[in-house]
């Protein structure tokens, strides 16, 4: 097990760094130079120059470049723009805004708690809507409240997030002129219900496609379990129905459930984008936004950093629990 | 369906199978009937993308204005001059969401026919060859699977400029690593059938086995990847034309939606109809896609 974990979090550093170099790359190729937004108008030479070697931007990019004119191909460099981007993620210095002349990571502790809550909340959501009736439409398989789950399902899967956020801010307004408390965001420890009223709606919203994915999934896992041989054996030995479901059935069938639920946090933070933008939260998707609009590379460098992460972690995190799920796994 | 355990129609009926000649015209009729019958919520789904195939096709003639013809009256609600009312600045909304579906479904067709053409043929060359090539390419996979689909959309068509090439070549990056992973698991089970070996004892060339005898097996996989995808891709080009990255100067359903969003007072009409257009399209593909699964592979039934 040991070993195991010790591998994935080696082959998830390899991904982080290959993603970093990539991101790294496709951002120098944006045509537009950061100098100029930085002074604006009426810039001379001289000055984005200055610019320039303020930012290091006059570095060559990677610490090995490729020059296949030169007589000799590879040229090592000492100082480049990567190796102390590099050394600075080591260290916790992310760079700086060009947006806001803030040091980047400051404004990622400040903003995480905000896109975590509403992650979680997310979660909480896709879980307690998912999974139960998931598991009600496995069990009355073929009858009303089955058509009902499959039916929504199939239509959560097909609304696009932005639209369903748009209607969330419009209808209630047209309707009963009801618009909920955003703009000035509360933190959690300042005032809990009127957070959660602002945090519940975006999270709703952004947990009906995965509440979707998980109640079919939940309802298909359940259906094929429920015709395994140990079913019938856990019923022939007289357990009542109930814990037949639920610690035979239910137990067996959440390895798939969780490995979506796994899967489906990178496209939550894709969605966390759109929905901090609609409902105006201060959040980590809101700042990666601004900063890809505003061509502010050590932002969306970070930021696409932190994502890649968090994605690593997590599948991590339910490789894991399979082992727990299902004894008959294991790990070497 | 009866008892717990699904039993679906044998999909070739049993004299057909038997029979030593080719099926006439008619009982592949016939046959396409029972298909039709088993899968009425495919059926919808074909119908529902034929409807807006044809709009698109024959936008010019079905709607009434040009997606831009400003007409006098704002913010209309809905009437016979204008079915779905009238926007902000006047423009026909109807008219919008019929030529709204030109840009929907040519950007996903495209993107999601050259990806995962794309992705199989990555996935035939990383499953057969293995080794280092195998390893690079899978490697690579999982760098593009540990990425929010979404964010990287946004860096490449921010990186490349909003353009209609720009949205299809990053559309065409997202749907690639996916249809490769599965179509490598198919070569990699498919190689060690006998007629594979058979083939390279024969000493076939290489290519020649690739498309001879691996491709068309997992060409049906490859074809059912790329229904299921579809609905996702025209989801994922509207997020983007919200978020104002969408094909500039083209009428979009996502921009209208994010139009609908950012002019105060709200009109609901603006909001409601652009963005039904775009769920009932990804309906009808979603439906589409689960019934060939379905149809291709009956262990998968019922797991809708």
């Amino acid at each position: 097990m040991q070993t195991f974990i010790l591998r994935r979090l080696l082959s998830g550093f390899a991904i982080l760094v290959v993603l970093s170099v990539a991101v790294f790359a496709l951002l120098r190729i944006v045509p537009g130079d950061p100098a100029i937004r930085i002074c604006q108008l009426n810039c001379r030479a001289e000055q984005l120059d200055a610019i320039h070697e303020q930012l290091g931007l006059n570095k060559p990019y990677f610490p090995i470049s490729v020059d296949l004119k030169s007589p000799k191909f590879v040229t090592f460099n000492k100082d480049s723009q990567y190796g102390s981007y590099a050394k600075g993620v080591v260290t916790f210095d992310l760079g700086t805004s060009n947006v806001d002349h803030k040091p980047v990571f400051p404004t990622l502790r400040k903003r995480l708690p905000v896109t975590l809550e509403l992650m979680i909340l997310t979660l909480i959501f896709t879980i307690i809507v998912g999974i139960p009736f998931g598991v009600v439409s496995a069990i009355y398989r073929n009858s009303i409240p089955d058509y009902f789950v499959r039916i929504t399902a199939i239509f959560g899967l097909a609304v696009p997030v932005f639209w369903v956020a748009t209607l969330v801010l419009i209808i209630p307004n047209e309707l009963w002129s009801y618009a909920p408390p955003l703009g000035r965001y509360v933190r959690l420890t300042d005032d809990p219900w009127l957070n959660f009223k602002q945090m519940a709606p975006p999270s709703a919203v952004l947990a009906l496609g995965s509440a979707a994915g998980i109640m079919r999934l939940m309802r298909s896992s359940l259906l094929e379990v429920l015709r395994q041989d140990y079913m019938r054996t856990a019923r022939a030995k007289g357990l009542r129905e109930r814990s037949v479901i639920i610690s035979h059935g239910l137990k067996n069938s959440l390895i798939p459930v969780i490995t979506v639920l796994g899967l489906q946090i990178a496209g939550l933070l894709g969605g966390a984008l759109i929905i901090e933008e609609i409902f105006t939260l201060p959040g980590l998707g809101d700042y990666t936004f601004k900063a890809l609009a505003n061509k502010d590379f050590d932002v969306v460098q970070s930021m696409t950093l932190y994502a890649g992460a968090t994605v690593v972690v997590v599948n991590l995190i339910v490789d894991i629990s399979y082992a727990w799920l299902d004894p008959r796994i294991r790990y070497s | 369906m009866s008892g717990e355990i699904a039993v679906g129609p044998p999909l070739i009926v049993g004299d057909d199978a038997l029979s030593l000649q080719a099926p006439t015209m008619r009982q592949r009729l016939g046959k396409l009937g029972t298909l039709a019958r088993q899968n009425p919520l495919g059926v919808l789904g074909l119908l529902i993308i034929i409807l807006f195939t044809l709009a698109a096709i024959f936008a010019p003639w079905i709607a009434p204005f040009t997606p831009n013809h400003l007409s006098r009256e704002t913010d209309a609600s809905i009437s016979s001059a204008h079915l779905f009312g009238t926007e902000r600045v006047g423009r026909d909304i109807f008219s919008r969401v019929v030529y709204g579906s030109r840009i929907s479904l040519s950007v996903a067709l495209i993107s999601v026919v050259g990806g995962a053409s794309i992705g199989t043929l990555l996935g035939i060359l990383s499953g057969y060859a293995g080794g280092a090539f195998d390893s690079l390419i899978q490697r690579a996979v999982d760098t593009a699977i540990a990425f929010p689909p979404l964010l990287l959309l946004l860096i490449i068509t921010l990186a490349l400029g909003p353009s209609f090439r720009t949205i299809v070549f990053a559309l065409m990056l997202a749907v690639i690593p996916g249809v490769t992973r599965i179509v490598r698991g198919a070569v990699l089970s498919e190689k060690n059938n006998q007629y594979v070996e058979a083939a390279r004892a024969g000493g076939a060339w290489m290519p020649r086995i690739l498309l001879r005898h691996i491709l068309p097996n997992v060409v049906a996989l490859a074809i059912i990847v790329m229904t299921t995808l579809l609905g996702g891709i025209i989801l994922a080009e509207a997020a983007l034309s919200f978020l104002g990255l969408g094909i500039p100067n083209a009428a979009s359903w996502g921009r209208d939606v994010s139009d609908a969003r950012n002019n105060f007072p709200y009109h609901l009409e603006s909001a409601i109809f652009p963005g039904a257009a775009i769920t009932l399209t990804v309906l009808g593909f979603n439906l589409l896609g689960d019934s060939i699964r379905d149809i291709a592979d009956p262990r998968l039934r019922g797991s809708r």
